[in-house]
């Protein structure tokens, strides 16, 4: 059972995330990003890792919410699963966004479960009519229990399904009109997903609907080849953001104005400092986007 | 006109394929024999298996790794190249039940002591158990351990009829093995030598009072004791457990271990 009580609840920040760059926090990074106070806009976890009732992650988590806001990213949910929402696993994210007051909430457009089976991978939803009706439907699900608005993250992809009728795109844009979720855009989700499919980055950013954007993840990728020799790049958030992806990054922050911006790095952790120059680098890029005389006609 | 299959653009109103649905998906995954999914293709419109590869391979890597993080000693006990090994057998035939993922392994150990290859090494799944304990400790809801001035408040004439609350991060794990100095010597960077005799039997009381999980050696009879105070026992019945065990058995000893280690909670009643 989770707590209810929140004995520091009065001396935490405001929950807001700025449009400014955060991390995914890390256990190892903790002692030193409090000793330090770290000059990061938000920190980011992932909800499953702190189901437990109590210890130390919950300890950690409280004094790193005593001085940032914090973004609460569920991975394994499976909302683009063939089968109905754990509910069980709906109530222990709604009760983490209770207990924490995280300034964002989000998921993703993949499925990880089926039957009893969890596969700890983010997998692919085929874009057709029943497919969307269940996404639609477990959006509804999650926003209507846990209380709030959700943000849904674009995933990336290593292959298409023939029986795809739509562009992930207008699949997206469909979601959002009907559920009224926001999006958070993965700008090397874009990167990986557009190589692997061959397709164009930039075409895809420029559809995109920004408006619908509360959050941007920025992550490391590693190359490899398909079949057929083709490039074929995986999310593997094991290094630093490719410069594909900055410059991509930049176009749509100078687009559509500075947003709350993620680094993630989950694998091949580095110290502190080595993640948090990347958090600079977005904030520099956001700085610049901030100036309106720089920001490109849309 | 957009390609089929796009990200961006029309797409592909029409549909093509049967469609592979989950189920398919999920057994290919699992199985590194099985054919990938029928429906799924690369940017050539053909089916392209080295992709499908890449879902196979985040799955059961990301499985073996979080199985890695939960059994520390075992992994050095056995060596990376052969937990990997085993831990894919691990996955593939005990899938997690849940997405909460440190709440997997629950079987491992019992999967440890059933594998062939590894009846020589029978110590194993102890020590699986052992580090079960640990990751469920460390998760375990905060609760203060039991004041030992709350036992030395109730009437000596009571006390025999007292009755314990389980810390709940505590847990006991028999072994004829020595289960604590295994750990000890390949759970952490230690500069100590521990010196690890075979046949000495180590049972352990694994429990968190504050935020460090702690292992405790519990004496010859010790675990008979906990385990009966642990189930809602009395002392008194608890204690003629343990003597029935071993004459060895030190009330006295014990329950001094038991309320220094943090084994309780409360007192429940007398």
């Amino acid at each position: 059972m989770i707590s209810k009580a929140t004995p520091y609840r009065q001396s935490r920040v405001d929950a807001v995330i700025p449009a400014r760059a955060g991390a995914g926090l890390k256990p190892e990074h903790i002692s030193e990003i409090l000793a330090d106070r770290a000059d990061v806009g938000f920190f980011e976890v992932h909800a499953e890792n702190y189901m437990g009732a109590g210890g130390p992650p919950h300890r950690q988590l409280e004094a790193i919410r005593q001085d940032y806001p914090l973004s609460l990213h569920g991975v394994g949910l499976s909302i683009g699963g063939e089968q109905a929402l754990d509910k069980a696993h709906l109530q222990r994210l709604a009760e983490l966004n209770r207990r924490y007051e995280p300034g964002l909430f989000s998921e993703h457009l993949a499925w990880s479960t089926h039957e009893t089976s969890y596969f700890n991978d983010l997998l692919p939803v085929p874009y057709d009519e029943a497919a969307l009706d269940r996404v639609c439907d477990h959006i509804d699900a999650v926003q209507e229990t846990v209380g709030r608005q959700m943000l849904l993250e674009n995933p990336s992809t290593y292959i298409s399904f023939e029986q795809s009728t739509m562009s992930e795109l207008d699949f997206l844009k469909q979601i959002t009109r009907r559920t009224g979720c926001g999006l958070l855009l993965d700008v090397n989700n874009v990167h990986v997903s557009c190589t692997n499919h061959q397709q164009s980055a930039a075409d895809y950013l420029r559809d995109f609907p920004l408006e619908a954007v509360g959050e941007i993840h920025l992550g490391g990728h590693a190359p490899d080849i398909d079949d057929a020799g083709r490039p074929l790049l995986i999310d593997a958030h094991d290094r630093e953001v490719d410069a594909a992806v900055w410059n991509l990054y930049e176009r749509a922050v100078q687009n559509n104005g500075p947003l709350p911006t993620l680094i993630e790095w989950d694998n091949e952790v580095p110290a502190w400092p080595v993640l948090f120059s990347e958090v600079k680098a977005a904030e520099q890029i956001l700085a610049r986007a901030a100036e309106p005389g720089l920001r490109r006609a849309v | 006109m957009a390609a089929p299959n796009s990200l961006s653009g029309t797409g592909n109103p029409t549909g093509a394929g049967a469609g592979s649905g989950s189920r398919e998906f999920s057994k290919a995954l699992l199985d590194p024999d099985a054919a990938p999914p029928s429906g799924l293709v690369g940017p050539d419109g053909k089916a392209a298996p080295k992709r499908f590869n890449v879902y196979r391979n985040n799955v059961i890597v990301s499985l073996s790794e979080a199985l890695g993080q939960s059994f520390p000693t075992i992994l050095s006990l056995v060596g990376e190249d052969y937990f990997n090994a085993l831990a894919r057998t691990f996955v593939t035939h005990h899938p997690p039940e849940t997405p909460v993922l440190m709440w997997y392994g629950d079987g491992f150990a019992a999967f440890l002591e059933s594998f062939p290859p590894l009846a020589a090494y029978p110590y194993l799944a102890d020590v699986a158990r052992v580090e079960w304990a640990w990751l469920q400790a460390y998760h375990a809801a905060d609760a203060a351990p039991l004041d030992p001035a709350d036992l030395g408040a109730v009437a000596p004439e009571k006390i025999a009829s007292v009755r314990f609350a389980r810390h709940p991060a505590a847990a006991i794990v028999t072994s004829n093995w020595p289960v604590l100095d295994l750990v000890r010597a390949n759970r952490f960077a230690t500069d100590t030598v521990v010196n690890i005799d075979l046949d000495e039997p180590q049972s352990v009381l694994v429990t968190r009072p504050d935020m460090d999980v702690s292992v405790f050696l519990l004496r010859p009879g010790g675990e008979v004791f906990l385990s009966a105070l642990f189930e809602g026992t009395t002392l008194e019945e608890a204690a003629a457990s343990a003597l029935e065990k071993t004459s060895e058995f030190s009330l006295a000893d014990c329950l001094s271990d038991c309320l220094s280690s943090g084994a309780f909670a409360a007192i429940e009643g007398y």
